[in-house]
């Protein structure tokens, strides 16, 4: 199976999933006066949980595996993802994740310059003596900007400053 | 109409706005030029700044300022190391590159900013007549029409999308607006598809979905592939000299320019084309104009190859404004962003805007040529210390780029939960793209998504149902119109299917 049927089925089973809501728990939780409306909730939900699944079905059908002719050389060629650097960006996106849990614990400075310092690392560099100070110093520099020229609270630093709220 | 000229004259010609379009243009410039950071990403992570400022006409100005800056720098780094940041200067590229390596980068880049600023100027010339004339048609339009012009909008993006991706769009269309439905809306107060989590309550932002749908999938396939960003090498974008043109050359390249503003600013104006569209077709069509050695020229150096995609995709973006400032409806990622960020300021786009408040309408228009202005004499001379940014090491421009990429919606929120929306989001996102589906009609059926649904309920709560369909005439055109748009190219190919089986049978 190709991968872009099975995004087409994947979303088929968003669009019955979708519609179930839309026709039985939607239409279980409307107020005794809302049924006399024309236009509800669960109204252009249903259209669509209907058009998507349609359109779904469509796409399965047409899609197929493609000429090697077909891709484009910019893109990505999912049948050798192997030869990319696939390691490199699920570390990244781990990194992404931590640094979302870990930004209110740690405070925007610390959070900053660790994610820019391990991204650095992840793709390879190893020049501690530069990358460090400019990770630093770029954080510093926006959170200034943010915080004292837009006025956007970011809470600098860790837990402990505030007294372990 | 001269009223609001002078109106827009004076609010753009305020020392507050003049630095607002210099600075958009500069910094649309510097970030443009970065590889994986397109005008999407860069006005998405303005859109903070700009509500910021609070008065719409000077955050519209900024922003206006950062597309066309974006646009440009977009072109310089496709100039220089042949990695084009943004979609729409790809076709500039073809003749671009070569230039550069024949040592004629600035030259490039001059006709290039030329280019640009004529084509710019130009449409918005036309942008200030087309845009009265549709909007005082479109003040004859009720909610029923306006549902269906956006049904109109969102098919015709589908059907822009290529040969044999229509229904691929069509999908992405379909799973945007139904993003849209996830929260509250204004007309209901019970929140819908939430799954009980609170956060998802205010519904999606749309900052993070078009992060999440733009800029990371761009940053993990410059991960993927590094031959993607050839930056930080040594030797090339280094020396820029000789930036003048011969007269011999401006001659060439004149009729090019006019040809290319005027195309170029039509097919912005329909909605889904856009500065991509736009940019490729200059190409194509000039170089069948072109006679003998012009056209042999093509694709190793030429001029008018280069003057060609950099002309048109200025006016698509002035013309891509048309439906945005008269209609309300978005044309492109990029003006559906924009519109995003209107609706945050209070201010909402469509044919009222020009009647209520028209000196924000003209003072964008107005600022649009000194948006091209500032380019040209500003930007040009500066060009061979900001190409310097080009020579920043990918270990360092990733791990920036990600990082703007989770400011931009960290601090529209001010929510961490919202970084794990936008990574799940983006990894999403990128997986589809592996698949070939196109990512934009989903933004835009996103910012549409809930208009849809206002006008759709206001529609059919006048007529009691969904006769207002074929009741009125100019909503059953329009109907029929977008069924059209989507039929029409599948039944192309089809036709041209039976046609080479028609040729093989008769071999």
């Amino acid at each position: 199976m190709t991968l872009d049927r099975a995004i087409a089925g994947i979303f088929v089973l968003i669009c019955v999933i979708y519609g179930y809501t839309a026709f039985v728990t939607m239409e279980a939780g409307l107020l005794p006066f809302e049924r006399n409306l024309t236009f509800l909730p669960n109204t252009m939900p249903k259209w669509l949980s209907i058009l998507g699944a349609f359109i779904g079905l469509i796409v399965i059908v047409q899609s197929g595996p493609k000429e090697a002719g077909e891709i484009d050389p910019s893109e990505i060629d999912v049948r050798n993802l192997r030869q990319y650097k696939l390691g490199q960006a699920i570390a990244l996106l781990v990194l992404m994740v931590a640094y979302a849990l870990l930004l209110r614990p740690i405070g925007f400075l610390a959070a900053t310059t660790l994610f820019i310092c391990l991204g650095g690392y992840v793709l390879g560099e190893r020049n501690y003596k530069l990358m460090v100070p400019v990770a630093a110093v770029a954080a510093f520099f926006i959170w200034y900007l943010v915080e004292q020229v837009l006025g956007i609270f970011l809470r600098p630093w860790p837990w402990f400053v505030y007294g372990g709220a | 109409m001269l009223e609001g000229i002078l109106a827009g004259v004076t609010t753009a010609l305020t020392l507050q706005n003049l630095i607002m379009v210099v600075a958009g243009c500069l910094i649309g410039t510097l970030i443009g030029m970065l590889p994986g950071l397109g005008p999407m990403s860069i006005i998405a992570i303005m859109i903070p700044i700009a509500i910021k400022i609070g008065d719409p006409s000077a955050a519209l100005i900024l922003l206006a300022g950062v597309y066309y800056g974006a646009i440009f720098g977009g072109s310089t780094s496709s100039i220089l190391i042949n990695a084009p940041g943004v979609a729409g200067t790809v076709a500039t590229s073809f003749d671009g590159y070569p230039m550069a390596r024949q040592g004629k980068a600035g030259k490039a880049l001059t006709i290039a900013a030329i280019g640009s600023f004529a084509g710019g100027t130009v449409g918005a010339v036309l942008l200030m007549g087309f845009a009265p004339a549709l909007a005082s048609v479109a003040l004859l339009f009720h909610s029923a029409e306006y549902f269906a012009l956006m049904v109109v909008g969102l098919s015709a993006i589908a059907a822009f999308a290529g040969s044999g991706q229509v229904a691929k769009a069509l999908m992405m269309t379909v799973l945007g607006v139904m993003l849209a439905t996830v929260g509250e809306s204004a007309q209901f107060n019970a929140p819908r598809f939430t799954m009980g989590i609170q956060d998802l309550q205010s519904g999606i932002s749309f900052i993070t979905l078009a992060m999440a749908l733009f800029a990371l999938p761009e940053a993990l396939y410059l991960v993927l592939n590094p031959a993607r960003s050839n930056t930080g090498k040594d030797g090339e974008g280094g020396e820029i000299k000789e930036l003048r043109i011969t007269r011999e050359e401006a001659k060439k390249i004149t009729p090019v320019i006019g040809r290319q503003s005027i195309q170029g600013f039509l097919i912005g104006v329909m909605p889904g084309a856009g500065a991509t569209i736009a940019s490729f077709l200059g190409y194509a069509v000039e170089r069948n104009i072109a006679k003998g050695e012009d056209q042999k020229e093509f694709g190793k150096g030429s001029i008018k190859g280069l003057a060609a995609p950099e002309t048109a995709n200025n006016a698509a973006c002035t013309g891509s404004f048309v439906p945005l400032l008269t209609l309300g409806i978005p044309g492109s990622g990029t003006t559906a962003i924009l519109l995003g960020a209107l609706i945050a300021l209070n201010v909402t786009p469509g044919p009222r805007l020009m009647v209520d408040n028209p000196s924000i309408f003209w003072a964008v228009i107005i600022s649009m040529y000194i948006g091209n202005v500032v380019l040209l004499i500003l930007n040009l001379p500066l060009i061979p210390y900001i190409a310097k940014l080009l020579q920043i090491p990918r270990n360092y421009l990733i791990p920036f780029i990600l990082f703007f990429t989770m400011m931009g919606s960290y601090i529209g929120q001010n929510n961490a939960t919202e970084l794990l929306l936008l990574t799940g989001m983006g990894l999403a996102a990128t997986i589809m793209r592996f698949a070939g589906f196109p990512l934009a009609p989903m933004l835009i059926g996103f910012i549409l998504g809930q208009l849809l649904e206002d006008n759709f309920s206001r529609a059919m709560s006048l007529t009691d149902g969904v006769s207002f369909m074929w009741e009125r005439p100019m909503t059953l055109i329009l109907l029929i119109l977008a069924v059209v748009l989507i039929f029409l190219p599948s039944f192309r190919q089809q036709l041209a299917m039976w046609r080479r089986r028609g040729v093989a049978e008769g071999d």
